[in-house]
């Protein structure tokens, strides 16, 4: 190989796999790609954009408490071979951002602030909302005698921007609990 | 999309109508260039706005905001009257042939309707909306087509009206350039080309937002473009995963895989449902859906489903009658009866249409929870500018949510492409995957309901949930792809599935319980597969980089659904006797040795049917007669038929009939100050449309709060002509009061040059844009441009039209 040839993408592997230790061809220079003293604790991961739908490939570098330290374009993904747009380059700021919510948050009713909860407080909470609603509203058989097993009285709406598995799990859930009224952004 | 992201460098033509992928979906202009480089394709963009899409075309129109079928089918006029359609397509793979019931007749013959309308209950009745038969059920048709009553007949006299004059007049696009367009597309009706349209929200977010789509389905398959390499109807959808929600059932309408959620009337029982559903199916793939209705009641009730009790079918709740889309929920918490909302991951307060009126919505709440990853203008909504606290008595509940890099799991392109992403980054705080949240809330109500023996329980207690403490999205994504409940075994005895192994192909699903499956079509996603290089690993998670054909296919890199199937409807690529119409784009071909379907992608078609056999040309496997529909009956009628907007401001050139005449209208307080209010031309005389800019996303909350993005994109903005801006005496940079029948908001004027005013049946028509991403949390804040969109919707989907209302625009003192 020419390593006058070396492309970024070349490069990219090279270094990374000179980083990692990793055995390269029989003959080939090392001696010609310089050496970085990378200190990457965790190293670097393929991730997608969480933005739009075109799904392009990331390389994510983490920091030593698991925090992102770096993004760019993955230059071996087949869709955006490295390219990424403003709001993609920005996904280390939605991760380490001091504004993101830390702890359940609960207001009450007339309230003007926030209270701070532990979990078990809110999830216990939410279930107990869940159970009320659902038992005072819960239609067994309709007016015609047919089995609908379902309530009106609770909506749910969401999904876009989560995981398949997220929304699957919503989607059971849902309906397991009797709801009909599952609608999210892709409707509007 | 039909296609896929990279398949979009094979087209011969690229049409982008209502979109703007340059702005929205950038890494795609990489794929559009290189086919506008390498092939020498056109690139047409018609759209309101000069846009950043527009910037690289070769050929740019403008077009009046709501109007895009009357452009749509002008083209179709052009194709037809010019002979310019691929003949021999639209012969074998469309129902150009089959024969129209005698009875039936549409707006050339009845002054804009279709036949069968009741205007009292503003519904069809579709008697004569349908295909003449023979005793076994079998299309009549005429393979010359020329019978006035076949299918092809009624497109030419229903489109004979769509003249350049009256695409001109109505659009606004001056006729030169409408012709043009053409002209150009039109090219890609010869054997072999290929020609791609690509879309967005500026097609479907009108009242007719259903029959744009279904316009430019009847193009595409006119000009031979769909199941083609760089051809196909590609929607660009908008957020990451917004494909798989939809996927997964999280709209009222569908369960996962698209099954329609039961009806209590249609569908009081399971058998019930699968007689329905298969006599719909008619001769399509869909005629299993018993196979995937029973595998998805397995996966959500395991052994508490058994044949004897229906699969627990009963346990599925059964829609009552009416609508339970987006704005009819909104309204139906306005009036009291929902009580609890929970969220997961959106932010109506900003996204939701008429938005003042949903945002009054949530106050009458009793409770709401929302998954978020910041305390969004939803969370907050109690505490939004000129609402007091003290009058709200809703308790919110707000659930910090880790973000996209901080779990593990899949997401789906536009392309149907599902890519795994690892978790590579930690929560802050205390925030958890929403998973985990998932899990917390089913376990803590079923404690709740525990020892319960009220039959409405059982639902909840039967439910199959098991992923482990913390739970494993690895066992989530295994049984949304379906396994062996038991073992199987064929007549002599040999083991076709083991009990718990995972299936690799939804055409192994049963009705008898053996297997389960929480999304047929998802069915081998998470199958272990070679990533071609001798490595096997989950389907999705592959990364393998070979593309034989070299048609930008990738066979190896993750999984395409349905069953890594890349360009749907691929027996179109080649001809009737299997030859492709393109030796260089081979999506696969009929070979006459091996007597089976080769090439690059997987058949969308039986592997083993011979061409040349009775149907070896029935291309489109999930119609009920197997063919490319040019008709299709939609709730307004049978082809696309242009009707204004429901805010427009002129009249209804084609037909005396206005706006479409079932378009869904709600009209709840519209006499009050927040309420369903609509706007006429007198106080509201220019037409607005929205947009996005791609330094933000969609409602804001996963850019706004970000540092780079806030800078790059600070403030609410409208833009508007340079003619408007003078005639108004606003200067670019100042500060403006825009106000719709909804409400009135004040954000800076853009004064530009990438809209032109319009000229209208001899009028001139100002059009105004604005941006929709804004509210008032996060780093970059102003007033949502939803404030002023209207309530109103589609007539099939209830999609609200966001994209033509209109306003009244002022200098802000």
């Amino acid at each position: 190989m020419d390593t006058m040839k070396v492309t970024r993408r070349q490069f990219l592997k090279l270094t990374g796999a000179a980083a990692g230790g990793l055995l390269l061809p029989a003959g080939f220079a090392l001696a010609d790609v310089p050496r970085f003293p990378l200190h990457k604790a965790i190293g670097e991961k393929h991730s997608i954009c969480p933005y739009c739908s075109v799904g392009c490939g990331l390389l994510i570098a983490n920091d030593l408490e698991g925090h992102i330290s770096n993004c760019e374009g993955d230059p071996d993904h087949i869709v955006n071979r490295g390219g990424l747009d403003p709001k993609s380059v920005s996904v280390p700021q939605l991760s380490k951002s001091p504004l993101r919510l830390k702890r359940p948050l609960y207001r009450a009713p007339g309230s003007d602030h926030w209270e701070e909860k532990s979990w078990d407080w809110a999830i216990r909470e939410i279930a107990k909302r869940i159970q009320a609603t659902r038992d005072a509203t819960f239609q067994v058989k309709d007016q015609n005698g047919v089995t609908v097993n379902r309530t009106e009285a609770i909506a749910f709406l969401g999904g876009a921007a989560n995981n398949d598995e997220d929304c699957y799990l919503a989607s059971k859930l849902t309906r397991a609990l009797g709801l009909v009224y599952v609608e999210h952004q892709a409707r509007i | 999309m039909t296609n896929h992201w990279i398949d979009l460098k094979n087209s011969d033509c690229i049409f982008i109508i209502g979109g703007n992928p340059a702005e929205n979906h950038p890494a795609s202009f990489y794929w559009i260039l290189k086919a506008v480089e390498e092939n020498n394709a056109p690139l047409i963009v018609v759209d309101p706005r000069f846009n950043r899409s527009a910037a690289k075309a070769t050929l740019y129109a403008p077009i009046r905001p709501g109007t895009d079928i009357l452009f749509l089918g002008g083209m179709i006029h052009y194709i037809l009257e010019n002979e310019l359609y691929h003949k021999e397509y639209v012969l074998h793979f469309t129902d150009a042939s089959f024969l129209l019931d005698p009875n039936f007749q549409g707006p050339a013959e009845l002054d804009g309707l279709f036949s069968g309308y009741n205007a009292e209950k503003r519904t069809y009745d579709r008697a004569t909306w349908k295909y003449q038969t023979d005793a076994n059920g079998e299309p009549l048709r005429d393979p010359t087509l020329q019978d006035p009553n076949c299918v092809f007949q009624h497109l030419k006299r229903h489109y004979a009206r769509y003249t350049p004059e009256m695409v001109s007049k109505v659009t606004g696009c001056p006729q030169d350039l409408f012709l043009k367009v053409a002209q150009t597309f039109a090219e890609t009706g010869k054997p072999g080309k290929a020609g791609t349209i690509l879309y967005a929200m500026g097609q479907t977010q009108h009242t007719v937002g259903s029959q744009n789509v279904r316009a430019m389905a009847i193009l595409q398959l006119l000009l031979g473009n769909i199941g083609v390499a760089g051809g196909g109807v590609n929607a660009l959808r908008g957020e990451s995963n917004v494909q798989g929600s939809t996927d997964m059932g999280l709209l009222f309408h569908t369960l996962t895989g698209y099954l329609p959620t039961p009806t209590a009337k249609d569908h009081p029982t399971l058998k019930a449902y699968l007689e329905a559903r298969v006599k719909a199916a008619g001769k399509s793939y869909w005629q299993n859906t018993p196979k995937f209705m029973v595998s998805l009641l397995k996966a959500w009730w395991g052994d508490a489903a058994k044949p004897e009790n229906d699969f627990c079918y009963d346990y599925l709740p059964k829609l009552p009658s009416g609508d339970f889309s987006w704005i009819s929920l909104f309204h139906a918490i306005y009036e009291g009866k929902i009580k609890g909302l929970w969220i997961m991951g959106q932010n109506p307060a900003v996204s939701g249409p008429n938005v003042r009126m949903e945002r009054a919505a949530l106050a009458r709440l009793d409770w709401m929870v929302v998954q978020e990853l910041f305390d969004t203008e939803t969370c907050s909504f109690w505490q939004a500018p000129g609402v007091n606290p003290k009058d709200v008595k809703t308790e919110v509940f707000v659930l910090p949510a880790a973000d996209a890099m901080e779990k593990a799991g899949s997401i789906v392109t536009s392309g149907r492409l599902i890519q795994w992403r690892p978790k590579v980054a930690e929560p802050p705080g205390e925030a958890k995957e929403d998973i985990w949240i998932l899990d917390r809330i089913y376990r803590a109500v079923r404690e709740l309901y525990q020892g319960s023996t009220d039959p409405k329980d059982r639902p909840i207690l039967d439910l199959n949930w098991d992923y482990g403490d913390p739970p494993d999205v690895e066992r989530v994504a295994r049984e949304i792809n379906g396994y062996w409940t038991q073992d199987v075994l064929d007549d002599k005895g040999n083991v076709i599935g083991r009990k718990g192994d995972l299936l690799d192909t939804f055409a192994k699903l049963r009705d008898d319980g053996a297997t389960a499956s929480g999304a047929w079509i998802y069915c081998g996603y998470f199958y272990d597969r070679d990533d071609g290089t001798g490595h096997f690993m989950p389907s999705c998670k592959r990364r393998g980089t070979k593309d034989p054909g070299g048609l930008g296919i990738y066979p190896y890199w993750g999984w395409v659904w349905p069953a890594n199937r890349h360009i749907l409807y691929n027996r179109c690529s080649a001809d009737a006797s299997g030859k492709p119409w393109n030796p260089d784009r081979v999506l696969i071909r009929w070979d006459p040795e091996q007597k089976k379907w080769v090439g690059n992608d997987v058949p969308d078609f039986s592997p083993t049917k011979d061409p040349t056999e009775p149907g070896g040309d029935d291309a489109f496997i999930m119609a009920p007669f197997l063919k490319g529909r040019l008709f299709s009956p939609l709730n307004e009628g049978l082809f696309p038929e242009h009707y204004e907007p429901l805010e427009s401001p002129v009249k209804n050139l084609l037909s005396s009939v206005q706006s479409n005449p079932v378009a869904k209208i709600w009209n709840v307080d519209a006499d009050k100050p927040i309420g369903d209010l609509v706007g006429d031309r007198e106080r509201f005389p220019y037409v607005a449309t929205t947009y996005r800019v791609v330094e933000h996303w969609q409602a804001g909350a996963m850019s706004r709060w970000l540092p780079w993005l806030a800078e790059l994109q600070p403030e609410m903005f409208v833009e508007i002509s340079t003619e408007l801006a003078n005639e108004k005496g606003i200067k670019n940079g100042e500060r403006v009061v825009v106000r719709s029948a909804r409400g009135e908001i004040q954000c800076v004027a853009l004064v530009t040059n990438r809209i032109k005013p319009m000229v209208v049946g001899g009028e001139t028509i100002h059009v105004v844009g604005m941006v929709w991403h804004y509210g008032w949390k996060g780093l970059a804040t102003g007033p949502s441009a939803n404030e002023l969109t209207p309530h109103v919707g589609d007539a099939n989907t209830m999609i609200p039209e966001y994209k033509a209302f209109l306003v009244d625009i002022r200098k802000a003192v």
